[in-house]
């Protein structure tokens, strides 16, 4: 099984509607940690990438990712922006000039996203940020595939990691963002960088193994 | 919830144009990407001054462009910080070859979008230094935290830092002066009420009729405690003692006090404050040699107030009394 260029797109529209569906529900998390903006942030930014999306359709993956990145740094703001659009930025280098990925790429990119989001943000996992789901996401994916699983069952399996680590975030106290300012009244919510990013590796899932 | 707006996803454009309707003579206003710039840059040989931040806390900080302040301002949306693009944009409009000095403050969001600025204007070959204000007491500090956010103390290191500008310091010596005002400068809020961020449509937290929040940020962040209401003096003075024992400001220090209004609170009871936290100062031995009294880093429509007090030498206090002409301060010309 391989990822074709026309489900990266999809996978990117599904991404978005996905944000747009949960968007008064992002915002709420966000109410509770920092200042109420996450949902609509991504909101607006998803749907400027929607806007730009056909322009580079016909284009390799890599010049696809890129474009979703720069986009999203442009229009989303906050601390999203620039670690939403350092992941797919990376992830697009990545990517290089490729109409289709293997397991292998799909693995290689999301490990170079994450390294950006890193770099971008200097957080670590457990600090109750995007990284608690995407980390388990990306652990989850390469032991799935080390341990040969098919890459459609892999990408199940990455999810529902992804998923866990959301809620795991849960107990956790924020020591990065503005969650951080609360300190211990911010142990018992649900943080909502993780919960985006629950569904950017949710989404992938889901669009990848449709049919499979 | 009840604002005088057209519509909330029109806010910070609309605000906007009514600033250069209003101030075409002192500034411009570039929509997409958005930012606002002296009218008359760039100025040949001037090290360029920008600073930028979520909307909603004017007149910081589309107010302070202008002559002996900042040369641009990038406004993001409501408490939302401005995207890269702003700030390259706005640079290469307003400088004018002796570099670019970005004055952030300490919140995650501005501190990555202006880092990607500075890299791509750098791939560029434009210079720039950035320095981080973050002056607020209230958030303890550690290794561990975003540490402490910046507040009052910006519009108080935009105005000294924009007049040096204005007098040729060059980017090293500004970066200098702006790191020894923030070190030197300390603050703390409290709020008396919420406010409602105009596309959420709903408070940003809730406090009861007789409750006020003790160290609360600028877009509505919780602070180190919540409690009962109490008479003005108490709440001041609670204020007053967490940010002079935290440089500690010491007997004899010559002092700025800043009492700043959050943007729902009456000039009148500013005054109230600004009298009680002056015989606090007087009380501790403290010179209070200038002062600002006013609302200039607001949170919506809070009710609230923050203290700054910003310890003084000769240079910062010359470049204090420097003429400054933007739509939100204004003196000696």
């Amino acid at each position: 099984m391989v990822i074709s260029k026309e489900a990266v797109l999809a996978w990117i529209r599904a991404f978005a509607a996905a944000v747009e569906q949960h968007k008064e529900y992002l915002t709420e998390l966000d109410a509770a940690l920092g200042d109420a903006d996450h949902g609509a942030n991504m909101h607006r930014g998803l749907q400027a990438v929607l806007d730009r999306l056909n322009g580079v359709a016909d284009r390799d993956i890599g010049t696809i990712l890129r474009t979703v990145g720069m986009t999203l740094v442009s229009s989303v703001g906050g601390a999203s922006g620039p670690l939403y659009g350092t992941f797919f930025l990376r992830a697009g280098t990545a990517a290089g000039t490729k109409m289709e990925l293997t397991a292998d790429d799909w693995l290689q990119m999301l490990e170079a996203g994450i390294r950006g989001i890193v770099d971008r943000g200097k957080a670590r996992r457990g600090e109750k940020t995007m990284l608690d789901a995407l980390g388990p996401g990306l652990d989850t994916l390469k032991a799935s595939l080390q341990e040969g699983q098919p890459l459609n069952e892999a990408l199940r399996r990455s999810a529902e990691a992804a998923r866990e680590g959301m809620e795991a975030t849960i107990p956790m106290l924020a020591t990065k963002g503005r969650a951080s300012y609360l300190g211990e009244r911010s142990v018992g919510h649900q943080d909502p960088g993780a919960t985006s990013a629950y569904l950017l590796l949710q989404t992938a899932a889901e669009t990848w193994t449709a049919g499979a | 919830m009840k604002k005088l707006i057209n519509h909330p996803e029109r806010v910070v454009r609309e605000a906007l144009e009514g600033l250069a309707a209003a101030h075409g003579d002192l500034v411009r206003v570039h929509f997409d990407p958005d930012y606002v710039y002296r009218a008359d840059a760039p100025v040949q040989g001037k090290v360029a001054v920008i600073s930028g931040g979520g909307s909603g806390h004017e007149p910081m900080h589309t107010g302070f462009v202008g002559q002996g302040m900042l040369d641009a301002a990038c406004p993001g949306q409501v408490f939302t910080s401005p995207t890269p693009d702003q700030m390259v944009e706005a640079a290469k409009q307003v400088h004018g070859g002796a570099g670019v000095l970005f004055i952030v403050k300490n919140y995650s969001g501005d501190v990555m979008n202006f880092e990607m600025a500075a890299e791509l204007l750098e791939a560029e070959g434009i210079r720039t230094a950035s320095v981080i204000i973050d002056d607020d007491v209230a958030v303890e500090n550690s290794l561990y935290t975003q540490g402490r956010r910046g507040v009052g103390l910006t519009v108080l290191a935009e105005k000294i830092v924009g007049a040096a500008a204005e007098e040729g310091y060059d980017l090293e010596q500004l970066k200098a002066l702006l790191e020894r005002v923030n070190a030197n400068g300390r603050s703390m809020g409290m709020a008396l009420t919420s406010c409602t961020v105009p596309h959420v449509g709903k408070p940003t937290f809730e406090l009861a009729e007789d409750e006020m929040e003790i160290g609360i940020g600028i877009h509505g962040e919780p602070g180190r405690q919540r409690m009962k209401l109490k008479p003005a003096d108490e709440v001041i003075t609670m204020l007053f003692e967490s940010v002079v024992k935290d440089l500690p400001f010491q007997a004899g220090d010559r002092c700025l006090l800043f009492v700043n209004g959050m943007g729902g609170t009456p000039e009148i009871e500013l005054y109230i404050a600004y009298r009680k936290a002056k015989a606090l100062a007087d009380e501790y031995g403290l010179q209070v040699v200038r002062s600002l009294v006013g609302s200039y880093i607001t949170s919506l429509e809070m009710q609230g107030v923050s203290l700054t007090l910003l310890r003084l030498d000769d240079e910062m206090i010359r470049l204090w009394d420097r003429p400054v002409k933007t739509p939100g301060l204004r003196w000696g010309v």
